[in-house]
């Protein structure tokens, strides 16, 4: 073995060195990079930094001020895609849901095919998904860009810099804000992230609550019900504001969440010492605005996109099969929303949202046309819809469905809100947590976490809120 | 030493056929590129892409790729290896965007992917991405892996942002205390990168003599010991390229590289075939 003799020379060799050689090794590369910076570089004028830099610096990382541009800057991004995609999606909705839909069932009709086969393939797979696409497309194509455009131009890296101090206290490590921005976008590709963060402690707090960051496809339904149930509570001129302001309160909650559970876990399973790091902050560089533009609209828009196309096939087609194979009386979907309401009523929710839930394990992209679908066939029949199919909605319609077919009111979307922003991670992140992690229990742990403490904050807000005689 | 100092010219090569157009002219070098995006098929040579973060290696990566990594303004955007290919004058190259590292002598999950790929993945050349406004730090990492392998190509990027700084950076200097090529360049703007195409050909090809700077270790004993353990090394795995810096992580008990000495992989490394192990390093 020849491997274990040069192992065993190393160790003797070891031996016979000095004690802080290790130390040495590495001053001896430093000090000659030292040194030949110092004979390469010549500074033309004092202080590297241009002022602007500094200035700039000094305000987006102020203990105030930092966290108040932050606040209104996410503010911002989110009522430009508010304000910005109800035109759009409205459109879309009337071309795609209303047109396409009886446009291909005019063109279905004439074809010798049974029943089933128009219902699952138009009713079910198509209508689904292009609600699907008219639902995301247009907020996502406003908010990837602006997203994109202050990456780009290095805020990030100032945000991570003002919640250091935040995950510090709470006994995480640092880089952990850098992971949880990635979870804003996806959590599967914020757990990967993780992978920068050395300590396995720390690397393992930063898993588990990564999914408190509310990801793409969570953001349309944060979106829809801040716009129809809370900006409706305001006159129509402050409604996008308030919608606006609605999303970013849930979006900090789950900041707020990160914090506490993090601390929580630091302080019980998983104790030890927080590790120290330098973040550096880049420069700041003018966005290449037209690329930006195009590869985030490219890439990141029509990726999500995708993503949500390709799960929202298949749901639709589960969802048109359970509510039309009847069993005993009634639909599959029927009797599984009647064992779930009981459940959905303590939390302030119902049967059917989760129900949705439960098919949405895929992809979180499907909940609200799931809950649409299922509500407009279970409910009473106000709309003389066929079963499991969705009708053609605008946001008006699908406020008045959501309140007079499925009973809900300002609880049911406070809490949907709520506990879109906790529940378990979707298939994929949880299949990535399973690699990174590689361990049943950090993967069960990080799956049935965030749904305990959404049924537990969900509860908790529909109990106040019965006692208080507000629902 | 001076004489053939490893500055990518436009000389250094030899005009192929004199053409008045500007798209054939030997001086046009980018117009030489041909992206291949995804396609690796068939390449031949490997180009590995290291760099501390956020220095603008993905930027590299995606100019001579034609891909569309996403690029972030923030360390720490990319944590596992892409490829890509490109085309260049008559050959074909795999590039593999490494994550960054500040050194590759700690132990975590990213740092042990770049320092894999660049120990047993030995990749033809490799373009350590340097930001000019932080010479000093990322030197540390060039000056590592110049102990790893010679055939490196320093690509001083943002040389645009280092000039706004009120920086000046003598870059023919620098190619000659690391010795190897050193090539200026604002990526996100394509500047510079006809001349790091012409560098990574030289090196690849081996037209031009590259000189890695060896750091040597102050105290005796520690270099004694260095040079007796590489001696052994060589003597048990022939034709091994970096003994010396092996020998140095073994000294200091490397966990990683102790596994490669138990498993096997230093054996196949000092076979004859060079890229036998670059399937299968991670980062894919």
């Amino acid at each position: 073995m020849t491997g274990f003799s040069i192992l065993d020379r190393a160790a003797r060799l070891r031996d016979g060195l000095p004690e802080g050689f290790r130390d040495e090794v590495v001053e001896s590369l430093y000090s000659d990079a030292a040194r030949i910076t110092e004979t390469s570089v010549t500074e033309r004028d004092h202080g590297t930094r241009p002022p602007l830099d500094r200035l700039l610096d000094r305000a987006l990382t102020h203990r105030v001020w930092g966290f108040a541009t932050m606040g209104l800057l996410f503010f911002a991004v989110f009522w430009f895609t508010i304000s910005g995609a109800a035109g759009p999606s409205g459109l879309l909705s009337s071309v795609l849901v209303d047109h396409g839909h009886s446009r291909l069932h005019a063109v279905a009709a004439p074809l010798p095919l049974p029943d089933w086969v128009s219902g699952l393939l138009l009713d079910g797979v198509y209508l689904s998904t292009a609600w699907v696409v008219a639902v995301m497309l247009p907020p996502m194509a406003i908010f990837f860009p602006l997203f994109t455009l202050l990456e780009d131009f290095g805020y990030l890296p100032r945000v991570a810099f003002n919640l250091d101090r935040l995950f510090a206290k709470a006994g995480a490590h640092g880089k952990q804000s850098l992971s949880m921005m990635m979870g804003y976008g996806c959590n599967a590709a914020g757990v990967t992230a993780t992978r920068i963060i050395d300590s396995r402690r720390e690397r393992l707090i930063a898993i588990i609550t990564n999914n408190f960051s509310v990801c793409n496809g969570r953001w349309p339904t944060l979106i829809l019900m801040g716009t129809i149930f809370i900006g409706a509570l305001a006159p129509p001129a402050l409604a996008g504001v308030i919608a606006a302001a609605s999303v970013v309160t849930v979006a900090f909650l789950g900041v707020l969440v990160t914090l506490l559970v993090s601390w929580a876990l630091s302080k019980t399973v998983l104790r030890g010492h927080s590790s120290t790091y330098s973040l550096e902050l880049p420069p700041y560089r003018p966005p290449k605005v037209w690329r930006t533009l195009y590869t985030s609209l490219i890439d990141r828009t029509l990726k999500v996109l995708r993503r949500a196309v390709v799960m929202a096939a298949p749901a639709g087609a589960v969802v048109w099969l359970i509510s039309n194979v009847t069993v005993a009386e009634a639909s599959i979907a029927a009797h599984l929303v009647g064992v779930l309401d009981p459940l959905g009523w303590v939390l302030g929710l119902n049967g059917i949202i989760l129900l949705a839930y439960l098919v949405a394990i895929p992809a979180n992209e499907i909940i609200i046309p799931t809950i649409l679908m299922l509500t407009t066939t279970l409910g009473p029949n106000l709309f003389d819809a066929q079963q499991g199919v969705m009708l053609e909605l605008g946001t008006a319609q699908t406020h008045t469905v959501l309140t007079q077919a499925g009973g809900w009111t300002l609880l049911t979307a406070v809490n949907l809100m709520l506990f879109s922003l906790l529940h378990n991670p979707c298939s994929t992140t949880v299949l990535t947590i399973w690699n990174e992690t590689k361990s049943p229990k950090w993967t069960t742990v990080a799956t049935l976490l965030p749904i305990a403490l959404g049924f537990a904050v969900t509860a908790l807000t529909a109990t106040v809120a019965r006692l208080a005689g507000w629902a | 030493m001076a004489a053939d100092l490893p500055t990518p010219n436009a000389n250094a090569s030899p005009p192929p056929a004199a053409s008045a157009a500007c798209g054939t002219c030997v001086f046009n070098h980018a117009a030489q590129l041909r992206a291949l995006g995804v396609d690796v098929s068939g390449h031949d040579h490997v180009v590995a892409l290291a760099g501390n973060p956020n220095t603008g290696k993905s930027t590299v990566f995606n100019a001579l790729t034609g891909l569309r990594q996403h690029v972030g303004n923030w360390p720490g955007k990319t944590v596992t290896g892409a490829e890509g290919g490109f085309g260049y004058r008559r050959r074909r190259y795999k590039l593999v965007d490494l994550p960054g590292t500040y050194s590759l002598l700690s132990d975590s999950q990213d740092e042990d992917v770049a320092r894999d790929f660049l120990l047993f993945g030995q990749p033809d050349v490799t373009v350590v991405v340097v930001d000019a406004t932080r010479l000093q730090r990322n030197l540390n990492l060039v000056l590592q892996i110049l102990q790893i392998t010679g055939r490196v190509v320093v690509a001083l990027n943002l040389i645009d942002e280092a000039h706004r700084h009120g920086l000046s950076l003598d870059q023919r200097h620098l190619a000659r205390e690391l010795g190897v090529p050193v090539v200026p360049m604002a990526a996100r703007s394509r500047r510079g990168l006809d001349a790091l195409l012409e560098a990574i050909e030289q090196v690849a090809l081996g037209t031009v003599a590259t000189r890695a700077r060896r750091v040597h270790h102050g105290d005796a004993r520690t270099e004694r010991a260095v040079r007796e353990l590489a001696a052994q090394l060589l003597r048990e795995y022939p034709g091994l390229a970096n003994t010396r810096w092996i020998a140095l992580r073994l000294l200091e008990g490397d966990p990683g590289i102790e596994r490669a000495v138990t498993d096997g992989t230093l054996d196949r490394l000092s076979s004859p075939t060079p890229h036998a192990v670059s399937s299968e390093t991670p980062g894919t």
